[in-house]
């Protein structure tokens, strides 16, 4: 299993410093000891059995589009 | 799956494939990709033959399982064959050679380890049988450390007393220093890691980037976010630049996870540590400290952790390092394979050895 | 009755006599059978005979979409369908530990009987052994199958051929996802069911229609359909050549996957074949495949092609890998 291995998951419900998040209809509760104002309907990344930090979906939306821009103008090539 | 299928479309893989090799050299770009999991992702993806000639991708030492010192194995086994203690380890650990043997190996005269998920399974298995001693074999980078930290911590807390950790935690910049000062390795490049630099920021290859004047480029671990990182760098090399960048902006920040460096300084002390294949690297280890020794599984049951350099056919600290593929090492395929390994390159399922021969046959 | 298994019980003795006669065969019954002599008497049979064993040691015993007695029979049957062979008679060997439940050993015949109904089996023959508490973890089951081999087809490695394709019965990984969820101890939850189920009904049938067009048949059970694709491309001396994308993985399966590091193509499947089909027929075999419940996710994989022997795979980035066989990374006790 690689070792930093750390997958983007939704989280569904808080209680205390822990968390049920999801990821492709898979549940697990993690930790989030490591994370201040984690909020429902928000995304972290899970290591171990824990949130090392949350998804940011704005910069994932300009990284995507970056993508999209990236294809489009290979077409022209 | 949300924010992973997205960054994994193939069109946009074709065409940053194209832009890579439009911006690539007449010789092949050296770069580096110094996670594990890089070589793992980079591996599975077939994104070597689809840059040959243009970029040459070096494996570095982001193994941690490969540079855990084969004396933490025997360590390991001691504690479980001589001191009765229930093991719990992340499962790449299990068939790591030590000097005579493997965890997986002493199953079978009954030394007894648990895979676990995360270290917090690991201190509720302690709290589940009071009886038994506990230890987790605590190997990682600093992605994994903050867990480790969080288990101790949670440990300490809740007063689960037979609970402690064997650890080998070791630390990325301080390797990527050594290698960039080492000109029989010539990198031009690095590809930097994506879940340590959420944990340390990426402001901490700044050093690298700015004293050695190579580009670094933070990247994600899809498809996408390796090729993108890749042309990025060769981007900064076609400027004549070497600044850190950050491809995986969606989670890592240049200030990195403050909470998460508050803890690593909580528990763990730097320190100098030996790196299998490699050496002693001056600070790039992180011990327990001495508030926590209760928790330090070395000092609890006195058994040190021998780092000795070894002087074999091996050369797995050349692959480490860059200086050879792994074909380039005699043992490769042969006295040396996935289910015999020789060395950790190829017993971990991170290894630069163990990816190649696994993924690597065209 | 006793509510659970004591060693009497495997003695041979009144015991013995009980819980075969008010148990197991309450769970059995058929002429067979129920005439409790030492041997399944099964009469003549005509055409040629296949004959398969295999072990069940699967822990946690019942999982979600199946359980032992479940798969002890499907993978009988599997192992006699992707041969040709549509099995006639199974026997049933069972090593139960000291102190477990009756109500398990009747759990786990009940899908035993079940499986057997769907498939048109019997079970006619079998055995009762009982060892110490902490000897034998539950329920063991060994399943031998007598099978008669469908007219004219034999499976034919060396009849695979450039141009061929590689056709996949349905989605990979799903029965290790359910076990590994069952045993809990990775504390994950997701709705994944095991696959297990008989195949005869859905692979015979396409014998009879492409004959030799099929020229091998496998089911991917432990180390899933990448061992299963290296075994055939070594037996063959074949290249197969994956794609990817194409791929069936259930999303649930995916993001176990996902978190927990694994690969699909080496978990382990208890309802799924791997089909090396020409090239001319394996759209035709794949809707065929679509029509019946154990196939709707039938898809082509791959291809044979020239070179050397063994397993690539294109990937999504449109590189290529290797496909070797795994090494020490795969779960005990999946079946």
């Amino acid at each position: 299993m690689p070792m930093c291995l750390g997958v983007p998951a939704k989280v569904l419900e808080i209680r205390d410093s822990a968390a049920v998040v999801e990821l492709g209809g898979v549940r697990r509760e993690i930790s989030v000891m490591l994370l201040d104002d984690v909020s429902v309907g928000g995304w972290v990344i899970v290591h171990a059995g824990f949130a090392i930090e949350k998804l940011s979906e704005d910069e994932a939306r300009e990284t995507l589009s970056l993508f999209r821009e990236i294809a489009a103008a290979d077409e022209i090539h | 799956m949300r924010y992973i299928n997205e960054f994994r479309d193939p069109a946009t893989a074709r065409a940053l494939v194209e832009r890579i090799r439009r911006d690539a050299g007449d010789a092949p770009v050296r770069l580096m990709e110094v996670c594990g999991t890089h070589t793992v992702a980079i591996a599975r993806g077939g994104i070597r033959p689809l840059l040959s000639g243009a970029v040459t991708m070096l494996s570095g030492p982001g193994c941690p399982v490969c540079v855990t010192p084969d004396g933490y194995i025997d360590a390991a086994i001691a504690l479980g064959m001589e001191r009765g203690v229930l093991l719990a380890s992340f499962g790449d650990m299990l068939r790591v050679p030590g000097k005579s043997s493997s965890l997986e190996k002493e199953k079978g005269n009954g030394l007894e380890v648990r895979v676990v998920y995360s270290p917090l399974d690991a201190v509720a298995l302690a709290d589940a049988v009071p009886d038994r001693e506990v230890v987790f074999l605590g190997v990682g980078f600093e992605t994994t450390a903050p867990a480790i930290g969080g288990a101790i911590r949670t440990a300490a807390r809740r007063g689960v007393r037979n609970f402690s950790v064997l650890s080998s935690v070791r630390t990325i910049p301080e390797a990527m220093g050594i290698l960039a000062a080492d000109p029989e390795v010539r990198i031009e490049g690095f590809l930097c890691p994506a879940h340590v630099s959420v944990v340390i920021g990426t402001d901490a290859y700044r050093a690298v980037a700015e004293r050695r004047r190579i580009p670094c480029v933070v990247a994600g671990f899809e498809p996408l976010d390796i090729l993108l990182g890749i042309s990025m760098l060769l981007r900064q090399r076609k400027a004549g630049v070497a600044l850190v960048e950050n491809e995986y902006s969606r989670v890592a920040t240049s200030t990195g996870n403050r909470k998460a460096q508050e803890l690593i300084r909580e528990i763990f002390v730097p320190c100098d540590t030996g790196w299998r294949g490699i050496g002693v690297i001056p600070g790039s280890g992180l011990r327990i400290a001495d508030a926590y020794a209760a928790f330090d599984a070395e000092r609890k049951f006195g058994v040190p952790v021998v780092f000795a350099a070894e002087g074999t056919a091996c050369r797995c600290g050349d692959v480490l390092k860059g200086k050879i593929t792994p074909p380039g090492c005699p043992l490769f395929g042969k006295a040396c394979v996935p289910e015999e390994p020789y060395g950790p390159c190829m017993v971990s399922s991170e290894g630069s050895c163990a990816a190649y021969y696994k993924y690597g046959a065209l | 009755m006793h509510e659970k298994i004591l060693l009497s019980h495997g003695e041979g003795g009144k015991r013995t006599r009980d819980l075969i006669a008010k148990v197991i065969a309450r769970y059995f019954d058929n002429p067979v059978l129920s005439s409790f002599l030492d041997s399944g008497l099964l009469g003549r049979i005509d055409g040629e005979i296949a004959f398969t064993t295999d072990g069940y040691v699967v822990t946690p015993p019942f999982f979600p979409g199946g359980d032992i007695g479940r798969l002890a029979v499907c993978g009988t049957v599997n192992d006699l369908a992707v041969c040709g062979a549509k099995a006639t008679a199974i026997s049933c060997g069972l090593i139960l530990e000291e102190g477990l439940p009756i109500s398990t050993l009747e759990r786990a015949l009940a899908g035993m009987r079940d499986a057997a109904a769907e498939a048109g089996v019997s079970i006619a023959c079998g055995d009762t052994k009982v060892v110490e508490r902490g000897k034998g973890d539950g329920i063991f089951i060994t399943t031998a199958g007598v099978g008669v081999a469908v007219d004219g087809w034999r499976p034919a490695p060396s009849g695979i051929r450039p141009g061929d394709r590689i056709v996949l019965t349905g989605t990979m990984g799903d029965h290790q996802v359910a076990v590994l969820i069952a045993r809990r101890h990775l504390a994950i939850e997701a709705p994944v069911l095991s696959d297990v189920a008989p195949l005869a009904g859905l692979l015979l049938p396409l014998l009879s229609r492409y004959a030799g067009k099929v020229r091998f048949m496998r089911d991917p059970t432990r180390g899933g359909a990448g061992v299963t694709l290296n075994e055939i491309a070594t037996s063959a001396n074949a290249r197969f050549v994956l794609d990817e994308a194409r791929l069936p993985v259930r999303e649930s399966v995916r993001g176990v996957c996902e978190i927990l590091g694994f690969d699909p193509l080496y978990l382990a499947n208890e309802g799924k074949a791997v089909l090396v089909v020409a090239g001319d027929v394996a759209e035709a075999i794949v809707a065929a495949l679509r029509e019946h419940p154990y196939g709707r996710e039938a898809a082509i994989i791959g291809e044979v092609t020239e070179g050397a022997a063994g397993v690539r795979m294109r990937t999504l980035s449109g590189g290529v890998r290797a496909v070797d066989y795994p090494v020490g990374d795969q779960l005990p006790r999946i079946c």
